[in-house]
């Protein structure tokens, strides 16, 4: 079923979710009508375990597509809420849901999400409280402020005090490394768009008499692109490696690492090939590329996530790398026998 | 064009050989110091490789008829990633094992493979690859030694250079040029098998600037060659070369030549009262990279098992194993000297210095950097 369905939810993509939707979108703030779309499409109950169950695993591909589209939707983050929720038996809210990368108390009483992805599109926040809880917030009483970074959706979401109308989910609820794992999944499917854009480009483009992907340097260029894009589809599709909704918070630190490095030498290849017309406004490069360097840092840089990995590599005793990898972070025996070819 | 690689896992059986390895490596490694450990594919020791195919894995791809095992790409993978990470030295039947005798396998006559692979799988018969010569290393087509045809064989002219482990192997496979000239390029050029103690070849060692030797210089001098010295077809060199070197980029060595260091350092991180915050983050992003480059050589051998060739595949996963191996040593070597009244212990030190002075080498070795992104260039299509 995996590739039916991630072709169909791509050919939806295609067709709602164009470079000029994303712009408006961005402008905005105003994802409505492409949320109906979405939403009438079924997808977002597809981690929802009465409608069929699947897995990370499935919606690896989904979630792929939205980064390579640059959804200006917290959609696949609405996918995940979707189905914990629904497993711990608590009703859904209506519209997009984000997840939170932190929270605090303030004066007053007032509760104080930073820097939430897609925060300025969502109706309804996941978020993990001071004491280790989390809970599904409506953001009606919420106060959103966009971060006035140009062109990002990030918002501050302050609530003056806990909504009585807090769904609480159970421990084991993975929201950070959802989080992560999530974002390391959008990145994957938009450095393979951007390398797909960058190879047409370095094809199109002539100088010199010929197109510039003739010359050897810029060969070498688009080769290194093409690595990191591999590599980090690679460690996403190993975080989603998942054969139920909750990520392992180990291999979710691998995939949203891993993209992170993978996004810094990605991006300034592909801005190298493009030159100028690279960094329009006009031009659709920079909504990935925009994304690329914002998602890096959501829900946890490259060094949060090595440090928790390393904590947890030193903490092993007597265990080389080999067999920590093996029993600790990487798929194995878990994994279903896949393709490879 | 290039195809994303997917998770693969290893089926059950060649799972299994994982914990039969890890025991003999327990016993056949005690004591040896982990500065020599780091050689690995590296580290020739003629005795260790008779010892492993004792086990039964040396050539254990290899059909039974002909004494190997019978198993599949799988289960080299497994031996292969364990003898690696634990710093095995393989060096001596490594080639043979990974290489020659698959070629012979595929190209060779049934006589051929009834003289060599029982030998290869014993440990009795090393191999060297004779590819590069002095005017003709990254740009292999042009290589000038000559074999032509005489009344009863072949006469072997020429020379060969930066031929590993010559002077300890009993044979060579050597791309020659057995038509035309060297502007003739890929048109022309046959693989032959090369007995090392006939006469009229010369063996001459060069030392590496680490204090080993492993690189030589081979010189035939009009050596005669018995008619089935040919390996596959007459001219079909440059093809047989590239199928060989999917096995040569796609192994897992490409990912741990530096693994046995790393291993070193975190023992050494953990007996530490505190390691630093700037050393966990190291240590992480090491495994963050490991991983998926694991991963990545996995679903190669999967290809591999499938009866594919994945060439560009290949090269992409060497390009960054190496880049990753590269990286390792020397990013080791800035943390270990953060705190410079701290000196390291000297054992991880020389390690350490061993894997700085080599790991150059990394990127060369089976094509080096730019040539395997020229490989990756073509499977993008811009070639």
């Amino acid at each position: 079923m995996d590739a039916l369905l991630a072709d169909s939810f791509e050919r939806l993509l295609a067709g709602v979710c164009s470079p000029a939707v994303v712009r408006e979108v961005e402008r905005s703030a105003d994802a409505s009508a492409l949320w109906t779309e979405v939403e009438a499409s079924g997808f977002l109950g597809l981690l929802v375990l009465q409608w069929g169950g699947a897995t990370l695993r499935d919606a690896f591909p989904l979630w792929l597509a939205c980064g390579a589209y640059a959804l200006p939707l917290p959609l696949a983050q609405t996918m995940w809420a979707r189905g914990v929720l629904a497993a711990a038996g608590l009703p859904m809210p209506a519209g997009p849901v984000a997840l939170a990368p932190g929270t605090r108390r303030e004066a007053g009483g007032a509760l104080r999400c930073p820097g939430v992805p897609f925060g300025a599109l969502a109706r309804a926040l996941l978020l993990r409280m001071p004491e280790g809880e989390v809970l599904c917030l409506p953001l009606a009483d919420a106060a959103v402020q966009r971060c006035g970074v140009h062109g990002s959706l990030q918002a501050d979401i302050v609530w003056p005090s806990l909504p009585a109308d807090a769904l609480r989910l159970p421990p084991g609820t993975e929201l950070q490394a959802a989080g992560a794992l999530i974002t390391a999944t959008l990145m994957a499917g938009a450095l393979q768009q951007l390398l797909a854009m960058t190879l047409r480009y370095a094809n199109e483009r002539a100088q010199f008499g010929k197109p510039i992907a003739k010359f050897q340097a810029v060969q070498q260029q688009l080769a290194v692109l093409a690595e990191q894009a591999f590599a980090a589809r690679m460690a996403a599709q190993i975080g989603c490696a998942e054969d139920g909704v909750q990520p392992q918070r180990l291999r979710a630190a691998v995939a949203k690492a891993r993209a992170a490095e993978a996004a810094d030498k990605a991006v300034a290849i592909a801005h190298a090939v493009h030159g100028a017309i690279g960094v329009t406004a006009e031009f659709d490069l920079q909504l990935l590329t925009r994304r690329l360097q914002e998602w890096r840092g959501d829900h946890g840089s490259a060094s949060y996530w090595h440090a928790e990995l390393g904590r947890a590599l030193i903490a092993a005793q007597g265990r080389a790398a080999l067999p920590f990898l093996l029993d600790t972070l990487l798929p194995g025996a878990a994994a279903r026998p896949e393709d490879g070819t | 064009m290039l195809q994303p690689l997917g998770l693969s896992r290893i089926p059950d059986s060649a799972e299994a050989l994982r914990p039969a390895v890890r025991a003999f490596l327990d016993e056949a490694l005690r004591g040896r110091p982990t500065d020599q450990l780091a050689r690995s594919w590296m580290g020739f020791d003629a005795d260790f490789s008779r010892a492993l195919a004792r086990q039964g894995w040396v050539g254990l791809t290899l059909p039974r008829d002909y004494g190997g095992g019978g198993k599949d790409a799988f289960h080299r993978f497994v031996l292969a990633e364990e003898l690696l990470c634990r710093g095995a030295p393989v060096s001596a039947h490594w080639i043979a094992d990974r290489q020659s005798g698959p070629l012979i396998l595929k190209y060779g006559s049934q006589k051929q493979r009834e003289f060599y692979l029982p030998k290869i799988c014993s440990a009795e018969a090393f191999f060297c690859i004779g590819m590069s010569e002095p005017q003709s290393g990254s740009d292999l087509a042009g290589l000038r030694t000559r074999a032509t045809r005489s009344a009863d064989g072949w006469r072997l002219k020429g020379q060969k250079l930066w031929t590993t482990n010559a002077h300890r192997a009993h044979y060579m496979i050597a791309l020659v040029r057995t038509h035309g000239t060297p502007e003739d390029r890929h048109k022309g050029l046959s693989q032959l098998i090369v007995d090392l103690s006939l006469p009229g070849v010369t063996v001459r060692t060069i030392g590496d600037l680490a204090g080993d030797a492993h690189f030589n210089e081979v010189f035939f001098d009009d050596v005669l060659l018995p008619a089935d010295a040919l390996v596959g077809d007459e001219g079909a060199g440059w093809a047989q070369v590239t199928a060989e070197l999917a096995f040569e980029r796609s192994g897992p060595e490409r990912i741990y030549g530096s693994i046995v260091l790393f291993d070193a350092w975190i023992d050494y991180l953990r007996s530490l009262k505190q390691p630093s915050e700037a050393d966990l983050i190291l240590a992480g992003k090491l495994l963050a990279h490991l991983g998926p480059l694991r991963e990545m050589s996995l679903a190669l051998t999967a290809r591999l098992a499938a009866g594919a060739s994945p060439v560009i595949e290949a090269a992409l996963v060497k390009d960054l194993g190496t880049e990753f191996e590269q990286a390792l040593p020397n990013w080791l070597a800035d943390a270990l000297y953060a705190s410079p009244e701290q000196a390291p212990p000297p054992m991880l030190l020389r390690t350490l210095h061993y894997v700085l002075q080599v790991c150059p080498t990394f990127s060369l070795r089976g094509g080096t950097r730019e040539i395997l992104r020229g490989v990756i260039a073509r499977g993008l299509g811009l070639r």
